[in-house]
C-alpha cells in the first residue's frame, strides 16, 4: 500500500472507545497513578486534613485556569493574571488600612480584577494588538503599580471576617476555597460546553475570520473572555490575600506560568480551538498532588518545578513521539 | 527620505536622545561621556540577549528560557572555576557558548522535530533549567571569594578605554548585523517568519531554521551567563530571574513584530538601550527604583501600539458598495 492511500473507516469509533482513548482519560490515569504512588510513598498522605491542605496548592490557580482555558481556546492568552492578583491585593490592602469591611474588600478585589481585564481586552480587541505582547506589558504595569504603592513595605491588618475566604471551612475538611473551586468548575464547564457562547469560543479559536463572516461578534466575545479572566484573577486574589493575611508587591509572582501549565496540561491546545474544562480540573488535581506528594517526601519546591516543567513538555511530546514511532 | 524618517530605528534613536537631554537638563553629569559609556556597559547583557531573542521572534517563535539558560550556564562555569581555577578563560567562554547552544538546541529540537508550540517548550525548559541549577549547586551560592581573580576580572578589564563587557556586546552586534543582512542563514530567518508557506516552496526547511534560531539564542544566553556571574561575582539559583521579560520587552520596543519576519539588529539594540537609559536614569533623577517596572510596562504597551500602527495590513473588501440607483 502506498503511503498516499487514505482510508475512511466503515464505522467511526464508538463513543465509548473515543472516551476511553481521550486525553482526559489519560490524565485521569496519571492522576490515579500519582495518588496511589503517594499513598504508598508516605504514611502521612492518606489523611483527610492533609489532603484538604493539599487542595490549597491548586484551588486559587485553578480558578484563574478555568477562565484562561476559555481565553486560550479562543486563540488569545493573558500573561498578566499574576500581576492582576498583586494589584487587586494591593487595592484591598490599602482599603483595609482605612477600615473597610470584608464585603467592601471583596467588591474592591473583584472590581480591580474586572478593570484590569477590561484594560487588556480593550487593547487586544479595540486596538487589535497581539495579546501575548500586550499582556507582557500589562504584567509589568500592574505589578509595577503595586511596587510604586508598596515599595518594600507590606499591608497587613485585614479584618477578622476577611479570613474566611482563604482559611475558612464550610463543613468538616471542606474549605471555602474548595467549594468555590467546585462551583466555578461547574459554571465554566456549563458555559463552555453547553451554551452558545461556548460554541462561539471554539469557533473563534478554530477560525476567527470565518467566525466573523458567520456573524459572530469576535471582538465582543474576546473582550468578555478578558473580563472573565480579570474577574477570576480578582477572585483568586481575594482567596490568596485572605489565606496569607498580608500583601507584598511580589504576591503570586510567577503564578501565570503555573496557570498556563495547568491549562496546557489539561489538554487545551495552546494554538486555540480545542480543550475541555474537565481536562483542566484533572490537570489541577495532578499538579496539586505532585506538589503535595513531593512536599511530604521533603523534596524542595524548586525540584518540584522540574517535575512540573517535564510534565508540561512530556504530556505533549510523548503522544507525538509515540505517533512518530508507530509511523 | 520620508521613509527614512519614519523608520523605527530613527524614531527610537530620537526618543533615546530626547530622554538623555531631558535628564541632563537637570543633571548635567548624566550626559558626560564616561556616564554614557557606563550606561552602555550596564546594558550590554540585555543587548546581547535581545539580539538572540530577535532572531527567535523573527522566525515566529519565542524563547522564554533565555534567563534560565543564562543562570544555568553561569552556575556551571562558576562551579567549573572552583574545580579548576587555572582553566584558561578562552576555554571557559567556549564552554559557556557551547553549553548555552546545547540548551538552545533542546528547545529547537522540541520545536522542530515534535512540532510543540515554542511558548510551551520554553515555558517548560525555563522551569527545568532553573531546577537543574538547584540540583547541581545544592541550592548553595558561589560567592566572590570562591572565584579565581582572573575569572572575575575579565568583563571589567579595560581595553581601548572600554570594559571588555562592552566589547563583547559590540562584537555580537557587528557579527549579528552582518549575519542577518549578508548571509543566506540571516535572510532565511526573515523569510521563514515572513511567510512560512512561501519559504517551504523556495526550499527552506522552516523547522531547521527555527532550530538554528534557538541555538543562536541559547549560545548568546550562555555567553551572557559567564559575563553575568563574573561581573556580579556571584552565582545562585535565581540570578537574572524574570529577565526574559526584559529581553522580550527590548525586542518589542525595538519594533520587532511578534508575528515574525519584521525587525532588525539595530532595533533590538536600541530597544535594549532605551530600557537601559531609563533604568540608569531613575536613581539619578531621584525616583524610587520601584517605578521601573511600571515604566517599562508602559513603554512596552506604547511600543506595541506604535508597531501595530506601522505594520497594519489594509482591510479587505469583500463586496464593493453598490452604486446608488440613479
Amino acid at each position: 500500500m502506498s503511503p498516499t492511500d487514505r482510508f475512511i473507516p466503515d464505522r467511526l469509533q464508538s463513543p465509548l472507545t473515543r472516551r476511553v482513548k481521550s486525553w482526559e482519560t489519560l490524565l485521569l490515569a496519571v492522576a490515579v497513578a500519582i495518588f496511589t504512588f503517594n499513598a504508598f510513598a508516605s504514611p502521612y498522605f492518606l489523611n483527610a486534613w492533609n489532603l484538604s491542605d493539599a487542595t490549597f496548592n491548586f484551588t486559587e490557580k485553578a480558578m484563574i485556569a478555568f477562565a484562561m482555558a476559555l481565553l486560550i481556546i479562543a486563540g488569545e492568552i493573558d500573561l498578566s493574571v499574576a500581576s492582576i492578583v498583586a494589584l487587586a491585593s494591593t487595592a484591598m490592602g490599602a482599603a483595609a488600612q482605612i477600615g473597610a469591611s470584608p464585603a467592601v474588600l471583596v467588591v474592591i478585589g473583584l472590581t480591580v480584577g474586572l478593570i484590569c481585564g477590561a484594560f487588556n481586552g480593550l487593547l487586544v480587541t479595540v486596538m487589535g494588538l497581539p495579546s501575548i505582547v500586550v499582556t507582557i506589558g500589562t504584567m509589568s504595569l500592574f505589578r509595577g503599580i503595586s511596587y510604586i504603592v508598596l515599595g518594600d513595605t507590606a499591608y497587613g491588618g485585614y479584618p477578622a471576617g476577611f479570613k474566611f475566604f482563604g482559611q475558612g471551612y464550610v463543613w468538616w475538611v471542606i474549605s471555602f476555597e474548595l467549594v468555590a473551586f467546585a462551583v466555578l468548575a461547574l459554571a465554566f464547564g456549563v458555559l463552555l460546553h453547553l451554551t452558545n457562547f461556548g460554541r462561539a469560543v471554539y469557533a473563534i479559536g478554530n477560525n476567527p475570520v470565518a467566525s466573523l463572516f458567520s456573524g459572530l461578534r469576535v471582538g465582543r466575545v474576546k473582550f468578555i473572555l478578558f473580563l472573565l479572566t480579570g474577574l477570576m484573577a480578582g477572585v483568586a486574589s481575594v482567596c490568596l490575600t485572605s489565606r496569607l493575611g498580608s500583601t507584598r508587591p511580589s504576591i503570586g509572582f510567577g503564578m501565570e506560568l503555573e496557570v498556563v501549565t495547568m491549562v496546557v496540561l489539561g489538554g487545551v491546545n495552546i494554538l486555540g480551538g480545542s480543550g475541555t474544562i474537565p481536562g483542566v480540573v484533572i490537570a489541577a488535581f495532578i499538579m496539586g498532588l505532585v506538589t503535595f506528594g513531593l512536599g511530604l517526601l521533603n523534596v524542595p519546591g524548586i525540584v518540584m518545578s522540574i517535575v512540573i516543567g517535564a510534565l508540561l513538555i512530556g504530556v505533549i511530546a510523548l503522544p507525538r513521539l509515540w505517533a512518530m514511532w508507530r509511523g | 527620505m520620508n521613509r527614512y524618517l519614519q523608520s523605527r530605528e530613527v524614531i527610537l534613536s530620537a526618543a533615546i536622545l530626547m530622554l538623555i537631554l531631558l535628564i541632563s537638563l537637570r543633571f548635567p553629569a548624566f550626559i558626560a561621556p564616561a556616564n554614557l559609556a557606563n550606561v552602555f556597559n550596564d546594558t550590554s547583557p540585555l543587548m546581547i540577549l535581545a539580539i538572540g531573542q530577535m532572531i527567535v521572534i523573527l522566525t515566529k517563535c519565542i524563547d522564554l528560557s533565555v534567563a534560565a539558560t543564562l543562570a544555568l550556564t553561569g552556575m556551571v562555569v562558576s562551579l567549573l572555576n572552583i574545580a579548576a581555577p587555572d582553566l584558561p578563560l578562552v576555554v571557559t567562554i567556549m564552554i559557556a557558548l557551547s553549553l548555552g547552544a546545547v540548551l538552545g538546541m533542546v528547545n529547537g529540537l522540541l520545536v522542530w522535530k515534535l512540532n510543540i508550540p515554542p511558548i510551551v517548550v520554553t515555558l517548560g525548559t525555563m522551569t527545568i533549567y532553573r531546577g537543574v541549577i538547584f540540583l547541581i549547586s545544592n541550592g548553595k551560592w558561589v560567592n566572590a571569594h570562591e572565584m579565581s581573580p582572573a575569572f572575575k576580572a575579565l568583563p571589567r578589564h579595560v581595553f581601548l578605554g572600554f570594559p571588555l563587557l562592552s566589547w563583547f556586546a559590540l562584537a555580537v552586534i557587528v557579527i549579528a548585523a552582518v549575519v542577518m543582512t549578508r548571509t543566506t542563514l540571516g535572510r532565511a530567518f526573515y523569510a521563514v517568519g515572513g511567510n512560512p508557506h512561501a519559504s517551504v516552496y523556495t526550499g527552506l526547511n522552516v523547522g531547521r531554521t527555527q532550530f538554528w534560531a534557538f541555538t543562536i539564542s541559547g549560545a548568546l544566553a550562555g555567553l551572557t551567563g559567564y559575563l553575568w556571574v563574573s561581573r556580579y561575582a556571584v552565582a545562585y539559583v535565581d540570578i537574572a530571574g524574570g529577565f526574559e521579560l526584559d529581553v522580550v520587552a527590548a525586542c518589542v520596543i525595538g519594533g520587532i513584530s511578534i508575528a515574525g519576519g519584521i525587525g532588525s539588529v539595530g532595533g533590538a539594540v536600541l530597544g535594549a538601550l532605551f530600557l537601559g537609559v531609563i533604568k540608569n536614569a531613575l536613581p539619578v533623577i531621584n525616583i524610587s527604583p520601584f517605578w521601573q517596572l511600571a515604566i517599562s510596562g508602559t513603554a512596552i504597551i506604547i511600543a506595541v501600539v506604535l508597531n501595530s500602527r506601522a505594520n497594519r495590513p489594509p482591510g479587505r473588501i469583500i463586496l464593493k458598495q453598490s452604486e446608488p440607483a440613479a
